[in-house]
């Protein structure tokens, strides 16, 4: 593994890169991902509309591909961005078509009466939504908002193929060096690894943390 | 039981159903049902299951939507769902059969929930009054407590308390005791029983008869869909007119 030590400053400028790209982009997809949730459940069917198409577009195509439109299609409409704001951009709403349809199947969780009873004291639905049904149904999707964070930090990894210098690129580029490519992956996938564990420890710890009595 | 003159229901109708049709799919719930109620009147409904109660009860504030017909609070007429309905369902306090106390909150902020972001108080007196309120139902050693946390006759009265918050105008009572353990009811009929005494117009669904003889002005009937018969709890209880009444009747009230 001596080949890894050799370019320790390849391989952490590369960790921060991944670790920046996934929690912008994490912290842009629960945004996006619960507006378009909320969306999908307005009363209004223009809305429940648009967040299905939403959805339906971000979850059938490919984020690669995704990243490849974006990257060279902004600039020809005149949009330029850094590479890595582009990438933060394309990988929030793709994965925010994921959080949605998470934070959706928990909203459907949360009982009809819970809604009346809201309504009846006279909360608007925004209200309701925001101060007596989302909170209960995040409460109830945190397991699975976990797994799509470890999914977006391996989905990271495909930046590197628009020019983002990340953690994999960096791997790619001490293994064009030093032509190793068995540790030098081997290396770049336990950084993945060290991130993932500890998003899955702290996914259990929120899940207890803000666990509803029942 | 309690003095309003029939002159005051004329001028002064509270709640006014006008002509309430409602169907869900191809089964009729409610028929040309009209209801009035007075400022300060407790109506209790009755009936067998299906006949209707409790969509009348949830159509009164429009939590279901009627088909055709009106319903009018105060003289005003309830709106389409929107920020004028919101605004209207304030003055109607609901309680639900179960419970309905919001799960992620403690009691206190259930309470205290309606008045601050739909009344606009602030914290410290919601805070109070929402003591107070739990004070008067008999839980305020409960006040932070979750719900899942209480038995399920303090959940209603917290519940009650809840709906009082908002200070409304009429209280709609869904079943209110039909989820509870048979010990527990009676600590929430007292709460009702109290309120009917204090004046506060109030539409029960409910199968308790003793409530009824007790605290109710008027007793509906409704059987099919259609209100079949209305009276005071004496002559509904001991002389009914109608033969669905009497069956009724016999069957609830033989032992």
């Amino acid at each position: 593994m001596d080949v890894v030590l050799r370019h320790l400053s390849a391989f952490t400028d590369g960790i921060t890169t991944t670790l920046e790209l996934t929690a912008l982009s994490f912290a842009g997809a629960l945004l996006i991902g619960v507006v378009v949730a909320a969306l999908r459940v307005s009363p209004v069917a223009a809305l429940r509309g648009v967040g299905t198409v939403y959805v339906e577009t971000f979850q059938n195509t490919p984020l690669l591909v995704l990243l490849v439109l974006f990257v060279f299609g902004l600039p020809e409409v005149g949009v330029i961005f850094p590479l890595f704001t582009t990438a933060v951009i394309v990988i929030a709403l793709y994965e925010a078509a994921y959080i949605a349809e998470a934070v959706r199947s928990g909203i459907n969780t949360v009982s009809i009466g819970q809604a009346e009873a809201a309504r009846a004291l006279g909360l608007t639905f925004g209200q309701s939504l925001r101060l007596v049904i989302l909170p209960q149904a995040l409460r109830g999707v945190v397991q699975p908002i976990g797994n799509i964070f470890i999914a977006l930090t391996m989905n990271t990894s495909l930046a590197a193929a628009v020019g983002v210098v990340e953690l994999t690129s960096a791997a790619n580029r001490v293994n064009l060096l030093e032509a190793q490519p068995i540790p030098v992956f081997v290396g770049a996938g336990l950084g993945y690894m060290v991130i993932c564990a500890v998003a899955g420890l702290l996914t259990g710890v929120i899940e207890r943390k803000v666990a509803i009595v029942r | 039981m309690k003095s309003t003159s029939p002159s005051s229901a004329v001028l002064t109708p509270m709640v006014e159903a006008r002509a309430i049709n409602k169907s869900f799919g191809a089964v009729r719930v409610l028929t040309d049902v009209d209801l009035t109620v007075a400022a300060g009147e407790v109506v209790v409904l009755i009936g067998p299951s299906g006949a209707g109660k409790s969509t009348l009860c949830r159509c009164l504030n429009r939590l279901e939507n009627v088909d055709s017909g009106v319903v009018l609070l105060d003289g005003e007429e309830l709106p389409a769902e929107g920020r004028a309905l919101a605004r209207l369902r304030t003055e109607v306090g609901m309680v639900f059969q179960q419970f309905n106390l919001f799960a992620h909150k403690t009691v206190l902020q259930n309470v205290t929930l309606g008045p601050i972001r739909v009344k606009g108080l602030s914290a410290g007196d919601a805070d109070r009054q929402a003591r107070a309120l739990l004070d008067r139902v008999g839980i305020a050693d409960k006040a932070d407590h979750y719900p899942a946390q209480l038995s399920g006759g303090q959940q209603q009265r917290a519940a009650i308390a809840r709906a009082l918050a908002m200070q409304p105008k009429v209280m709609l009572f869904d079943e209110p005791t039909s989820a509870l353990d048979p010990e527990m009811v009676n600590e929430v009929l007292d709460v009702m029983v109290d309120l009917a005494r204090e004046g506060m117009t109030m539409v029960v669904v409910t199968h308790e008869m003793g409530f009824a003889r007790r605290a109710a002005d008027r007793v509906v009937f409704m059987a099919d869909g259609q209100i079949v018969e209305v009276g005071t709890p004496e002559t509904f209880f001991t002389a009914p007119t109608t033969d669905r009444a009497r069956d009724f009747l016999s069957k609830v009230l033989s032992h």
